[in-house]
């Protein structure tokens, strides 16, 4: 083990730190949104989009998120008229395409654990609510969905911890992240351990900082 | 009588001599993405001038020959691992590699050099500072590339052939590569239509290390001697000259 390697390469891995930690964040948050609008769909049965969005989240959790990213990124790439759309723009870009899919098969695993905390509802407090005289929409916004979130919570933080290890497919894409900083640091220097137990501590340090949110996001929100 | 002699005779010699070839078996390491050393058939099978060259170095030593496949940038902690007894994968003397593996001689060499799309007037001096040149991760010429041009934006590959997927979809200008396998595996394809090579060509030992040789443990030193040996004889008998003319259409053997 070679630690000043590892000191004198610090600028590496803060950019790969970066990297991998803003990728996840904006992962989840869209994932997150488009969470809602998949899970609702699914747990009232709405025609069409019910069917839609129980498909999409079966064939995003059915396919590991390395398939997804290489279609996205190398697969589309091969098509002369996807080359030659106005999508190409982004689509050229590797951050983009990391960023499609992470938020994709976020979005599909994040909808699963919503869903099922909104069928699970205890059916007195939505037949309360309606009795109150909301309308079927006040109760899935005011009553609903925000009870459902807070019962996802522990569930969803194992989903943050999860996209966060899935995030490392990145690096065949490119992207200088975490793991990508590593590998460039063992390439360069061709060392074997130096690299990876940097980051296998870096991911480390990244867990211990969510579990310690998620820790006071359930103190404060959490409902069972 | 004597045909039965014979016949025990000739059984004893055939155990014999098969037990002689059974005793050594080398398992040598590869990755299978660099056309023409080493590549698969469409049926699977890997393929191509290394492989052929490690194939008679075993028959030159009389011994059995496995081929085990592994990422590149996984390749030197797979030797040092004793996954395999020998790296066998067009693999660059440089001395970085040597402080943790042995080389055997050079069995051949060749230049590296930059492959982009011709219409775009690229060289390698500044018309190239701010272009994205793509490499495969782990490659010495990923390490040129990463020290040598600070002013390129370095896009690194777990394989060539993706380099090419993405020189084709534009999303990289050029790769730095070695030019053969350039050659090879892309301007000789009709993917390559309208890619060359462009500026000159490296064949610095600071830059393309001194020539390919099979990467050995430091502590294997008598299968390395005996590695080389059987390279000198295939030299001399004239197999390497035959396998590099069906290879590549120039000589790219050592002097």
């Amino acid at each position: 083990m070679d630690f000043s390697l590892i000191f004198d390469n610090w600028e590496l891995f803060l950019t790969g730190l970066g990297n991998t930690v803003w990728l996840v964040s904006l992962a989840l948050i869209i994932g997150g949104i488009l969470a809602v609008p998949l899970a609702l769909s699914q747990a009232y049965n709405v025609p069409y989009f019910g069917k839609l969005s129980l498909w999409y989240s079966y064939a995003l959790r059915g396919t590991p998120l390395l398939v997804q990213v290489y279609i996205i990124y190398y697969g589309l790439g091969q098509f002369e008229s996807v080359r030659n759309s106005v999508f190409w723009v982004l689509l050229k870009d590797p951050y983009f395409c990391a960023l499609l899919g992470f938020s994709l098969n976020s979005a599909a695993y994040a909808s699963e654990i919503l869903r099922g905390a909104i069928v699970n509802l205890p059916k007195g407090l939505i037949e309360t609510a309606y009795a109150c005289g909301m309308t079927r929409w006040k109760v899935i916004r005011r009553i609903a969905l925000p009870i459902a979130c807070r019962r996802s919570i522990f569930a969803y933080s194992n989903e943050v911890i999860f996209m966060l290890h899935g995030s490392v497919i990145a690096s065949t894409i490119t992207i200088v992240d975490l793991l990508g900083a590593g590998r460039r640091l063992n390439s360069q220097y061709y060392v074997t351990f130096e690299g990876f137990i940097t980051v296998a501590f870096l991911y480390m340090a990244i867990v211990a900082v969510i579990s310690l949110a998620f820790r006071q996001i359930e103190k404060r929100y959490a409902l069972t | 009588m004597k045909s039965v002699k014979m016949v025990i005779s000739a059984l004893v010699l055939a155990t014999a001599t098969s037990a002689a070839a059974e005793d050594l078996v080398i398992r040598w390491g590869t990755e299978a993405g660099y056309r023409p050393f080493i590549y698969k058939t469409s049926e699977g099978e890997l393929t191509g001038l290394d492989v052929e060259i490690g194939n008679a170095i075993c028959e030159e030593l009389q011994a059995k020959c496995e081929w085990v496949e592994q990422d590149w940038d996984g390749i030197i902690p797979g030797l040092l691992g004793k996954r395999y007894d020998g790296i066998l994968s067009s693999m660059t003397i440089t001395e970085e590699r040597r402080r943790v593996i042995e080389f055997s001689d050079p069995y051949y060499a060749t230049p590296a050099g930059f492959v982009g799309k011709l219409d775009m007037g690229l060289n390698d001096d500044e018309t190239l500072a701010g272009k994205t040149i793509g490499v495969l991760r782990g490659s010495t010429h990923a390490s040129f590339i990463i020290n040598e041009r600070p002013d390129v934006t370095v896009r690194e590959y777990p394989t060539q052939d993706e380099v090419w997927l993405d020189l084709t979809a534009g999303r990289i200008d050029a790769s730095f590569v070695n030019q053969i396998a350039a050659q090879e595996g892309f301007l000789g394809t009709e993917n390559g239509e309208g890619f060359g090579l462009f500026g000159k060509s490296y064949i610095d030992p600071a830059v393309t290390g001194s020539g390919i040789g099979v990467g050995f443990r430091k502590a294997d030193v008598e299968l390395r001697e005996k590695v080389n040996g059987a390279i000198k004889a295939i030299y001399e008998n004239g197999t390497f000259r035959a396998l590099n003319e069906k290879y590549v259409p120039f000589y790219i053997g050592m002097e």
